[in-house]
């Protein structure tokens, strides 16, 4: 095993052991804008995106480069803003109480 | 390493830790923007450090360049359009859409690098593995969320869609699958196992979802929400960029964990939920 699989390797278990200890209990009004927030980090596909159409060479690749950054950065663009959007009924001082309610039917 | 090259990896540890932290601040309602606004200042250094990258690139063509800016502004447009504008009520399909779109583009990363080594040759494990992983979870959570979209959105009927030899075509296609990865990791580079990997993929995807109710669909998100974490961390070994093996590993642990809650919540298994839609009629409660 090369040096640098050992890293990513390492670097895999140590992330994912993380993401389960970041997470508790959270209340259910909080589940799907979590998901939506997860979702939108994931959107780092568009990193990879980016690296790969530098690489790009012929008609073929511009063609998967180019799918790759255009979903990659629909997944990054609209995963933030779609949550940020979400959390807005948390953030008003006067109405989370009510609005939270609403917000754990869906 | 050059200065430029340990400047980036710096900035993606910090992006990384801005993930974290915005995650654990969106655990109460109280906090829980500003943690999305933290983990998205995160994304924008991560996504400009690369940029950066890009630009001192110098093997790039110009038509990269010109693929890779009109790509970006056309997704990010139609991205931030989309969730500006959509009903507080259709945002659960649209956060399955944007998942969708996630997993299609760990899977496109991946088949870009399989073709790119030259038909014939051998691959090394530490390649291959990782390759064939994220098409298949790639492939499967592309159209398993664009089946849930469609559900959410009342496009597909809400009811479990089941027919006759249902659970032999889903054993079938499971088998193929099976066939495909092991083609790819075990022999020579050939786009015919790549083609096979990605139909299948797909194949999967649909008839995994559509046997599953409306109302068990936010779960089925979730499962494959933490499946498109996976694949994009497998993306992260293909290319050798940390940045993605952290943002996806750490997103498939904690979309599991909440999955499990999701579930949890309704009374239910994610187990139940999955395997209840295979060959019956009705998922049961």
């Amino acid at each position: 095993m090369s040096q640098e699989l050992y890293t990513n390797v390492a670097i895999f278990v140590m992330s994912v052991l993380v993401g389960f200890e970041v997470i508790s209990k959270i209340p259910a009004t909080l589940h799907t804008p979590m998901m939506s927030g997860a979702n939108a980090i994931h959107g780092a596909v568009v990193i990879g995106a980016i690296l790969i159409a530098l690489e790009a060479q012929s008609p073929l690749f511009y063609g998967l480069a180019f799918i790759a950054v255009f979903l990659g950065s629909v997944n990054v663009a609209g995963g933030y803003v779609v949550t940020d959007r979400m959390l807005t009924m948390f953030s008003k001082p006067k109405k989370p109480k009510n609005e939270s309610d609403d917000g754990g039917d869906k | 390493m050059s200065i430029l090259l340990t400047v980036v990896s710096l900035m993606y540890l910090v992006s990384a830790a801005c993930y974290v932290i915005g995650l654990h601040m969106m655990r109460t309602p109280k906090t829980a923007r500003n943690g999305n606004r933290v983990s998205g200042v995160g994304m924008i250094i991560a996504v400009i450090m690369t940029l950066l990258v890009a630009i001192s690139q110098k093997e790039a063509t110009m038509t990269g360049g010109i693929i890779l800016v009109i790509g970006l502004v056309l997704g990010l447009g139609y991205g931030a359009v989309r969730a500006r504008t959509v009903e507080m009520t259709d945002m659960p399909q649209l956060v399955s859409l944007f998942n969708a779109v996630g997993g299609g583009a760990a899977a496109a990363i991946g088949a870009f690098d399989y073709l790119s080594k030259s038909t014939g040759s051998t691959l090394s494990f530490a390649f291959s593995f990782p390759v064939a992983l994220d098409l298949v979870i790639g492939g499967i959570t592309f159209s398993g969320s664009l089946i849930a979209t469609g559900k959410l959105a009342g496009k597909i009927s809400g009811k479990p869609i089941t027919f006759p030899g249902a659970k032999v075509a889903n054993a079938l296609v499971v088998l193929v699958i099976l066939v495909s990865v092991v083609l790819t990791i075990g022999f020579a580079v050939n786009p015919s196992w790549l083609i096979l990997i990605i139909c299948a993929s797909l194949l999967f995807g649909i008839l995994m979802t559509i046997p599953i109710g409306g109302a068990d669909m936010p779960v089925v998100v979730s499962l494959l929400n933490a499946f498109t974490g996976l694949a994009v961390s497998m993306a992260g070994f293909v290319i050798d960029n940390q940045a993605l093996i952290i943002a996806g590993a750490l997103v498939g642990a904690a979309g599991t964990i909440l999955t499990l809650q999701m579930a949890a919540a309704m009374n239910r298994s994610v187990l139940n939920i999955i395997a209840g839609g295979f060959g019956t009629d009705d998922s049961k409660g």
